[in-house]
C-alpha cells in the first residue's frame, strides 16, 4: 500500500523545504494565544479540462492551484487567513492574523501529532495522467461523431472531461494529523435538436473518485450520450407542465436532489446551534412518514461525494439522518461540534484552503423501501412522474425549498403518458417526508456530477433515493391542472 | 495586523510586469500570439453574531489565466502562484495543450485595431480606511441595532462587513497592456425572527458599493433588514391562478438577468436562446428602453476595456422593444460573422430606462396580484424561454399589501413576461451590475395551493 503521507509531504511540504518541526513551533505559537483550537490545511489541486464544440477540440486548461490556509479558534471565535505559497513567511503571517481573534497571552500546549487513520474508498492515484492526450481528446471525437449520427436533427453537441488531483494535509492542535490523495473525474455531454422550429436540449454526464478509464470501459460515455439524445428527443414533445398541489412520484437516482434541499441543508450542524433551522430542536420528533430512512454517507468507495477523510481530518462515517421518519443526527464539523457538546461526523469540508470548513454533506439518500415502482405510478390517478432535475434550493429557516424538474410525465389514470416541459416544484422541508406513502425497492444513487454550493463555496457532492410517492407537492406549471 | 497582509499585495505595475513575462515565455515558445489576464485582489471581512465578532477572515487571492494560440489551435492554463518556475510551467502547460486542441477559425485575438490602447481612467477604486477592529464594532452596532428593532427578531443569522480592493490586468502579444483597479466594500444583515405561532422566517438587507462613503448608513441597514425580516412573518400560499406581478427592483434584476444570457454571444452562436435570429424584432413593449454605461464612474459593473482588451461602450440592446444587438466578445463575434460589441466576460452596468412611479404607485397601478421579494431555484430554460421559479412576496389588494406569502411557483415564457410588461418604476437598484425599478408584469401562472 502506497503511503499517503508520504505522496502528500513530497507534493506539499517538500518544495520549500518544510519540517514537522517548523510547522509545529507555527501551532505552537497560533495556539498558545488564549486559543482553543488551530490548524493548518494544506492543499494542491492539478486539474485539467478539455471540452469540444462544433467538433473542434477547444477549451483545453490546465491549472495549478496550491495554499495553505491558517485557522485559529477561540470559544465562539474564529480567525482565518491564507497563502497562495507554500513556504514559511508566508504560513508565519497568515498565522499571525489567524490569531489576531484572540488578543490576550496565555499559553497552551499542543498535542503531538498522530497519525489519524482514515478509509482506503479511493486509489491515490492522478486521473491527469490516466490517459495521454490523444486518448483523452479521441474519447471526446468518437462520442461527438457517434451522437451527429445517431440523430439528423441534431444541431449542437458539447462533450467534455475533466479531471482533478488533489493532495491534502491537516495539523490541528489537538494532535491530528492527516492526509488525503484525492483523485476526481467528470465526463459530461449535451445536445440541441431542432424539429420544426422547435429546439431542446438534453445533457448526462458521470463521474467519481477514479481514473478516466472509468468512461471507456463498458462504453458509459457513449451511453451518457445516448441519455442526451433521449432527453432533448422527449422533450421535442413535451407540452405545458401543469400548474398546482398534486401527488408527485420522483424517480430514483438524481431525484434524490429533493432529499439534500428538503432534508440536507436543514440538518447541518451549523443552522442547529444558532437554532435558525426549520428542523432546530426537533431531535428525536418524527419529521417523515415511518417509510423514510435517510443516510448521509461518506464512505462508499469511489463515488463521487465520498471521502477518506473529511478537510479537518476525521474519518467520514455512514451517518443515518433520519430512521424510520424519526431525526436522528445532525451533521457536523469541529467547531459546531465543540460548541454543542457533540462530535464530529466527518462532515467539516471546505472549498479550498482559501475558504473555512463548515458542516456540509457527502452522499445523501434514501435507503430502498419495499413498493414495486410501477405499483408506485398505478396508485396515482392523477399526478406528475418527475425524473430528472436540474438544481435546487432551500431556504433552511423556512424550511421552503424548489428543485426543477428537467424531465417528467404526467400520470393519468395509473399510467404515465405525456411528456411535460420543466417545471419547479416547491414544497416544506419538515413537512414534505411527512406526505412520502410509498417508497420504491429500487434505491439508486446519482452518475456522480453534483455540485453543492454552500455561502459561496462549491464541494462536489452525490444524492440518491428509491422511487417514491409524496401525495402532495406544488407543481410550478403553466396549466390548470383539471 | 492590516499592515501585514497589506505589505504583500502586488501592484498594477507588477502585475502588468508578470504578464508581460508571461508573454515572453509564450513568445519563446513559439505561440503565434498570447493573451494574459490577471485577478487580484485583497481584503477582509468580519461577521458579528450575538454581539460579539465571530469570525475574521483574511482574503487574498489571485489568479492569472493564460492562452497561447498556434496558428488557430489554443491551450491554456491557470495557476495562483507568480513564482517563475510556476510560471514556466504554466506556460509550458498551455503550449502542450495546444499540441492536441483543434483549428478553430474563430480563435485568437481581438485584431490590433479594436484593442482599447487609449482607454478612459474610470473611477472605481476608493479603499475604505477601516481598520479589523473599526469593521467588528460597525457589524456588532449593525446588529445590535437590528435585533432591538422588534422582540419578534430572534437572532441574526449573520452581519457581514467586507472590503476588497481588487486589481486587474488584461495583456496580449499585439502589446496592449491594460490596468485597473477597483474596490467594493459591503454590509449585510441577515435576521431570524419568529412569531408566537412558531413560524420561522429569514430576511436581509445589504448595501455594496466601490466608495465607502456611499454605503448605506448602519442604522438604516439595520431598520431595513428588520422590518422585511418582521414582515415576511405569517406568510401563507396562495390558490392557483393567473394573477399580475410586480417583482420588486432587486428580483426585477434577475429577470432582466435572463434577458442578458439570452443576447449573450454564446448563447446566440450555439443556439441556445430563444433569441436567436430576433435582431430587428419586437421582444418588449414600445416603452422599454434597455442599455449599457459601461464607463459609469462608481458603477459595479463599471470595466474601460472587456476580457478581449477590446473598448467597452455604450450599446443599445433594447431600442423602443425591439432588439438592436447582442452582446458579443471577439470569439462569438467571429462565430456569428459580426462585429464585436466590446462585450466580451458580459454586460456592463446593464440599465432599462427607469418609469415615473414609486413601488407604491406601481402598487396602486397593479390593483390586486402579487408582489414578489424573492425568486428561488435555478428554473429557467434561456434556449426555450421557459420559466418556473419558487417565489416568496406579499399578496396586493387595492394597491396594499395584504399579507405574505410563499411556497408557491410563478411560472410562464420569458417571450411573454418580456412581452407583457407594464411599467417600469423608478425605484432603480444600483446595488448590480444591471439597474432597474420595479417591473409590472400584466399576468403570470402562479401555482399554489
Amino acid at each position: 500500500m502506497t503511503d499517503i503521507f508520504e505522496i502528500v509531504r513530497h507534493d506539499l511540504l517538500e518544495p520549500a523545504g518544510l519540517t514537522d518541526h517548523q510547522l509545529g513551533e507555527v501551532l505552537h505559537t497560533l495556539a498558545g494565544n488564549h486559543i482553543d483550537y488551530a490548524d493548518l490545511y494544506f492543499q494542491s489541486t492539478y486539474s485539467e479540462s478539455w471540452g469540444m464544440e462544433d467538433s473542434i477540440i477547444k477549451g483545453g486548461t490546465f491549472a495549478i492551484d496550491r495554499g495553505v490556509g491558517v485557522r485559529a479558534m477561540s470559544g465562539e471565535k474564529t480567525g482565518f487567513a491564507y497563502a497562495d505559497d507554500i513556504i514559511l513567511p508566508s504560513i508565519d503571517q497568515a498565522a499571525q492574523a489567524a490569531r489576531s481573534i484572540a488578543r490576550v497571552g496565555g499559553e497552551q500546549p499542543i498535542k503531538a501529532w498522530q497519525k489519524s487513520k482514515s478509509h482506503e474508498l479511493y486509489l491515490p492515484v492522478n486521473p491527469l495522467h490516466s490517459l495521454s492526450e490523444t486518448a483523452k481528446t479521441r474519447l471526446l471525437h468518437e462520442v461527438d461523431a457517434y451522437l451527429r449520427a445517431k440523430d439528423p436533427n441534431i444541431i449542437q453537441v458539447n462533450v467534455s472531461l475533466s479531471g482533478e488531483y488533489e493532495t491534502i494535509m491537516v495539523m490541528s492542535s489537538d494532535g491530528h494529523l492527516a492526509a488525503d490523495v484525492r483523485p476526481l473525474v467528470r465526463f459530461g455531454v449535451s445536445c440541441i435538436v431542432e424539429l420544426n422550429g422547435r429546439r431542446e436540449s438534453g445533457h448526462s454526464g458521470g463521474g467519481g473518485r477514479f481514473n478516466y478509464e472509468h468512461f471507456i470501459t463498458q462504453n458509459l460515455a457513449f451511453k451518457y450520450a445516448d441519455e442526451a439524445l433521449r432527453q432533448a428527443q422527449v422533450n421535442l414533445t413535451a407540452v405545458d407542465a401543469p400548474a398546482g398541489a398534486m401527488p408527485v412520484v420522483l424517480g430514483p437516482g438524481w431525484p434524490g436532489v429533493l432529499l439534500h434541499e428538503a432534508v440536507g441543508h436543514g440538518l447541518e450542524g451549523d443552522f442547529n446551534r444558532k437554532g435558525i433551522s426549520a428542523y432546530s430542536g426537533r431531535m428525536g420528533q418524527r419529521v417523515a412518514s415511518e417509510l423514510c430512512t435517510i443516510v448521509d454517507n461518506g464512505t462508499l468507495p469511489g463515488r463521487r461525494g465520498s471521502l477518506n477523510m473529511d478537510d479537518e481530518g476525521i474519518p467520514t462515517q455512514n451517518n443515518v439522518l433520519i430512521e424510520n421518519g424519526i431525526l436522528t443526527n445532525y451533521m457536523l464539523d469541529k467547531r459546531n461540534a465543540r460548541l454543542m457538546n457533540m462530535k464530529s461526523t466527518g462532515n467539516g469540508r471546505r472549498e479550498s484552503y482559501a475558504s473555512l470548513p463548515m458542516p456540509r454533506m457527502t452522499n445523501t439518500y434514501m435507503l430502498a423501501g419495499e413498493s414495486d415502482p410501477a405499483d408506485i405510478i398505478r396508485s396515482v390517478k392523477r399526478g406528475l412522474y418527475a425524473v430528472n432535475f436540474g438544481g435546487g434550493q432551500v431556504d433552511i429557516t423556512s424550511g421552503k425549498f424548489v428543485f426543477s424538474a428537467s424531465e417528467a410525465y404526467l400520470i393519468e389514470d395509473g399510467k404515465i403518458t405525456a411528456p411535460v416541459k420543466g417545471a419547479t416544484l416547491v414544497g416544506n422541508g419538515p413537512d414534505v417526508l411527512t406526505r412520502v406513502s410509498m417508497v420504491g425497492n429500487d434505491l439508486a444513487l446519482d452518475e456522480g456530477v453534483g455540485i453543492c454550493g454552500k455561502d459561496g463555496q462549491s464541494v462536489p457532492v452525490g444524492v440518491g433515493q428509491p422511487t417514491l410517492k409524496v401525495d402532495e407537492l406544488t407543481v410550478g406549471g403553466t396549466r390548470i391542472h383539471e | 495586523m492590516t499592515q501585514l497582509i497589506q505589505k504583500s499585495a502586488l501592484t498594477t505595475d507588477e502585475l502588468q510586469e508578470i504578464a508581460k513575462t508571461i508573454l515572453q515565455e509564450a513568445a519563446k515558445r513559439g505561440a503565434d500570439q498570447a493573451e494574459v489576464s490577471i485577478a487580484a485582489n485583497k481584503g477582509f471581512s468580519v461577521s458579528a453574531r450575538e454581539g460579539d465578532v465571530e469570525t475574521i477572515e483574511y482574503h487574498q487571492d489571485k489568479s492569472i489565466d493564460v492562452a497561447v494560440y498556434f496558428g488557430k489551435r489554443c491551450g491554456a492554463a491557470s495557476l495562483s502562484d507568480v513564482r517563475t518556475d510556476a510560471i514556466t510551467a504554466a506556460v509550458e502547460a498551455a503550449c502542450h495543450i495546444a499540441k492536441f486542441t483543434g483549428e478553430d477559425p474563430a480563435s485568437g485575438l481581438a485584431d490590433k485595431d479594436l484593442l482599447a490602447f487609449n482607454y478612459p481612467e474610470l473611477k472605481l477604486a476608493f479603499p475604505w480606511d477601516i481598520s479589523v477592529e473599526e469593521a467588528s464594532k460597525l457589524a456588532c452596532e449593525c446588529e445590535q441595532e437590528a435585533v432591538a428593532y422588534d422582540k419578534r427578531i430572534m437572532s441574526a443569522e449573520s452581519v457581514d462587513v467586507t472590503t476588497m480592493h481588487a486589481h486587474d490586468v488584461y495583456a496580449n502579444s499585439f502589446g496592449f497592456s491594460g490596468a485597473y483597479s477597483y474596490t467594493r466594500h459591503e454590509l449585510s444583515c441577515v435576521l431570524v425572527a419568529k412569531d408566537k405561532n412558531d413560524d420561522m422566517q429569514r430576511d436581509y438587507s445589504y448595501t455594496v458599493s466601490v466608495d465607502p462613503s456611499q454605503l448605506t448608513p448602519t442604522s438604516l441597514v439595520a431598520k431595513q433588514a428588520a422590518e422585511r425580516t418582521v414582515k415576511r412573518l405569517g406568510a401563507r400560499r396562495l390558490p392557483t391562478m393567473k394573477s399580475p406581478v410586480i417583482f420588486a427592483a432587486e428580483e426585477a434584476r434577475g429577470l432582466l438577468g435572463h434577458f442578458t444570457g439570452a443576447i449573450a454571444g454564446g448563447s446566440i452562436y450555439r443556439k441556445s436562446s430563444f433569441l436567436v435570429d430576433q435582431l430587428g424584432k419586437k421582444i418588449f413593449p414600445d416603452f422599454v428602453q434597455i442599455a449599457e454605461q459601461p464607463h459609469l464612474d462608481f458603477g459595479l459593473g463599471s470595466v474601460a476595456f472587456d476580457d478581449d482588451g477590446v473598448l467597452t461602450r455604450p450599446n443599445v440592446f433594447i431600442e423602443d422593444g425591439i432588439l438592436r444587438s447582442y452582446a458579443l466578445g471577439i470569439y462569438s463575434s467571429r462565430k456569428l460573422g459580426m462585429q464585436t460589441t466590446g462585450n466580451g466576460g458580459g454586460i456592463h452596468n446593464l440599465t432599462i430606462k427607469p418609469g415615473q412611479k414609486d413601488l407604491a404607485a406601481l402598487l396602486k397601478t397593479m390593483g390586486t396580484g402579487l408582489l414578489v421579494t424573492e425568486l428561488m431555484g435555478q428554473g429557467v430554460n434561456i434556449m426555450t424561454g421557459d420559466y418556473s421559479r419558487g417565489a416568496g412576496g406579499y399578496w396586493v389588494e387595492n394597491g396594499e399589501i395584504q399579507y405574505p406569502v410563499h411556497e408557491i411557483t410563478i411560472a410562464g415564457k420569458l417571450q411573454d413576461i418580456y412581452a407583457r410588461m407594464v411599467e417600469v418604476g423608478n425605484d432603480v437598484d444600483v446595488r448590480g451590475n444591471i439597474r432597474t425599478g420595479s417591473i409590472l408584469i400584466e399576468e403570470i401562472m402562479i401555482a399554489g395551493e
